[in-house]
């Protein structure tokens, strides 16, 4: 594969779920070493179009290539055997496991945790501190770093991160756009973002779902400058 | 962790109230230590049955109404392959009738492990997004189980005859006689509470199962081939059950009627115990176990009403969800 080759490329996926049509033609790339954003108002799709990709709702058309492999008809422990890792909507963290655990079962190989420790502790500092409490007992920021974190512990070569800001205080929020920042050095990242204001600050390339289709992408610095757009797709200003 | 403080302090207040109604209920030392002692041992056969049903509900969703038909099945294995006769015929094989008896154990285990492993992988898995049919598949299974031993056994319960060493041998205290058997039986259902809770605490696949009983969706996006943690978990809860069959059998015999009466006590003390939980349903078993023998002495005593003993598992049930409705350790909903 050719490195100036897009990382993922989603090309006109219909998703249903259970009799609803969700996805009704979503298409976009993913260039390797970029923050790539799905923007689009509530229930546009943009959550199923991770869940599409992780193989949790399969697509019934259209094709998804990761690193030129076709994802389509494989399960989800398999797409994400091959270096995908998930941050889901609400973290999805493990409540009666510790932090430590909820670390360890993210291993795809022994010893994976204590590679990647210290990527993990330096962006992460305070999980350190929590590593034998519960899931459960830690705060809304806490768990979503530890969501984060989990889905660092295996060499991922692509993160979807779906939601990472909802439901935080401002400061919470400061410290994982810093963090997301710097991991974008590390991996390629694709972010689904209600914070409008993040999103713009983090991803160079977005596109905008609306109603179950991907109505436009381009490079975020277009969008920002773009009023009438931002107002048209998200209803914000 | 307060809410476990108290499940714990349930529990305990629970049991000692049975122990003094056994003491205050019983003729003397002798008879008490009987009942507590029969008590533990159906204790553990019920945790034997109630922990598979309790890790397959939590991991999978599954209410597998089967277990009790495994413990049945483990029962008749058991049996067949230690006496003379029947389908398998070891005793010319292997006269030592130890050896023999540590053999019909080992038969009974591959049996339920083989069953259950077809059941899931060839049966359960087209229909997990159908919970309602699981359902009622695994209560028409309890069924073809029952007939199968109709048809390969007869339907005339067996009772243990060939004796073996722990089978015979007796000791005394309050110049009663008690079982070693019985001992040996409780002896094997603490050391299993126990390697059961470290498997789940200490190993990955333990966590594994952990977590998958909190969000298999989850466990599967981290790249964690899910079903198979499925079929391996039905699997080892189904072998659980069938070996429980077969080392209560030298006690209990063989009988159609193990599957369901096992079955409903078992339900009952995963639903007391709390759904999911491991260490409620290792407390609940105790606690059904000991109050279906106090029950039983109590009745054999002053009632002679032996229905009440079977009444038992379902009264308790009733009176732990009036005071906990989400169960002794459960989660509330």
């Amino acid at each position: 594969m050719n490195p100036t080759d897009p990382i993922l490329t989603v090309q006109a996926i219909h998703t249903f779920i259970g009799q609803f049509h969700i996805l009704e033609g979503v298409s976009f790339t993913v260039p390797r070493g970029s923050i790539s954003v799905l923007l689009g108002r509530n229930g546009a799709g943009k959550t199923t179009t991770l869940k599409s990709i992780m193989g949790m709702t399969p697509p019934r058309e259209g094709t998804i290539l990761f690193d030129g492999q076709n994802l389509i008809g494989k399960r989800p422990y398999h797409i994400a055997q091959l270096g995908i890792g998930y941050v889901p909507e609400h973290r999805a963290i493990f409540k009666e496991l510790t932090v430590r655990e909820n670390l360890e079962i993210a291993e795809r190989k022994r010893g994976d945790l204590a590679r990647r420790g210290d990527l993990i502790f330096d962006l992460f500092p305070d999980l350190k501190r929590l590593y034998t409490l519960l899931g459960g007992n830690l705060s809304g920021g806490q768990q979503q770093m530890l969501a984060i974190a989990r889905a660092l512990v295996p060499d991922n070569r692509l993160l979807l991160i779906d939601e990472p800001s909802e439901g935080l205080a401002p400061v919470i929020i400061e410290q994982l756009m810093s963090a997301i920042e710097r991991l974008s050095a590390q991996t390629t990242i694709l972010l689904v973002e209600q914070n409008f204001r993040m999103a713009s600050k983090l991803a160079q390339l977005y596109t905008i779902i609306d109603d179950g289709r991907s109505a436009i992408s381009g490079s975020m610095s277009d969008l920002v400058r773009d009023e009438a757009l931002i107002q048209r797709y998200l209803g914000v200003a | 962790m307060l809410r476990q403080r108290t499940s714990w302090i349930t529990i305990i207040i629970l049991i000692a109230a049975l122990l003094i109604f056994a003491a205050a209920t019983s003729r003397n030392l002798g008879t008490f230590g009987i009942t507590v002692l029969s008590g533990l041992f159906q204790a553990m056969l019920l945790f034997l049955v109630a922990s598979g049903l309790s890790i397959i509900f939590g991991l999978m969703d599954v209410l597998n109404f089967a277990q009790g038909g495994f413990f049945m099945i483990g029962a008749y294995v058991a049996y067949d392959v230690h006496h003379p006769g029947g389908l398998i015929d070891m005793t010319g094989a292997i006269p030592n009738a130890d050896l023999r008896f540590f053999l019909s154990i080992l038969a009974a285990i591959v049996i339920g492990a083989l069953l259950g492993a077809f059941l899931e992988r060839g049966l359960l898995r087209p229909l997990y997004a159908r919970p309602i049919f699981q359902l009622v598949l695994t209560f028409g299974v309890s069924l073809v189980l029952v007939e199968a031993v109709r048809f390969i056994w007869s339907t005339t319960p067996y009772s243990w005859t060939a004796l073996f060493s722990v089978r015979e041998g007796y000791f005394t205290l309050f110049e009663q006689q008690f079982s070693t058997y019985r001992l040996f039986v409780i002896g094997i259902g603490f050391f299993l509470i126990v390697a059961i809770a470290l498997l789940l605490q200490r190993t990955r696949i333990g966590i594994i199962i952990r977590a998958g009983v909190e969000d298999s969706g989850m466990v599967e996006a981290l790249g964690i081939n899910v079903r198979a943690v499925f079929t391996l978990v039905f699997t080892f809860g189904c072998a659980v059950a069938a070996f429980g069959g077969a080392i209560a059998a030298p006690f209990l015999g063989a009988s159609i009627g193990m599957s369901s009466s096992f079955l409903l006590s078992a339900i009952a003390v995963v639903v007391l115990g709390g759904l999911g939980s491991y260490v409620g349903t290792a407390a609940g078993s105790i606690l059904v176990g000991l109050a279906i023998a106090v029950m039983a002495n109590y009745s054999a005593e002053f009632l002679n009403l032996p229905v009440l003993a079977s009444m038992t598992p379902m009264l308790l049930l009733v009176l732990v969800l009036l005071l906990r409705p989400s169960g002794l350790f459960g989660e509330r909903r």
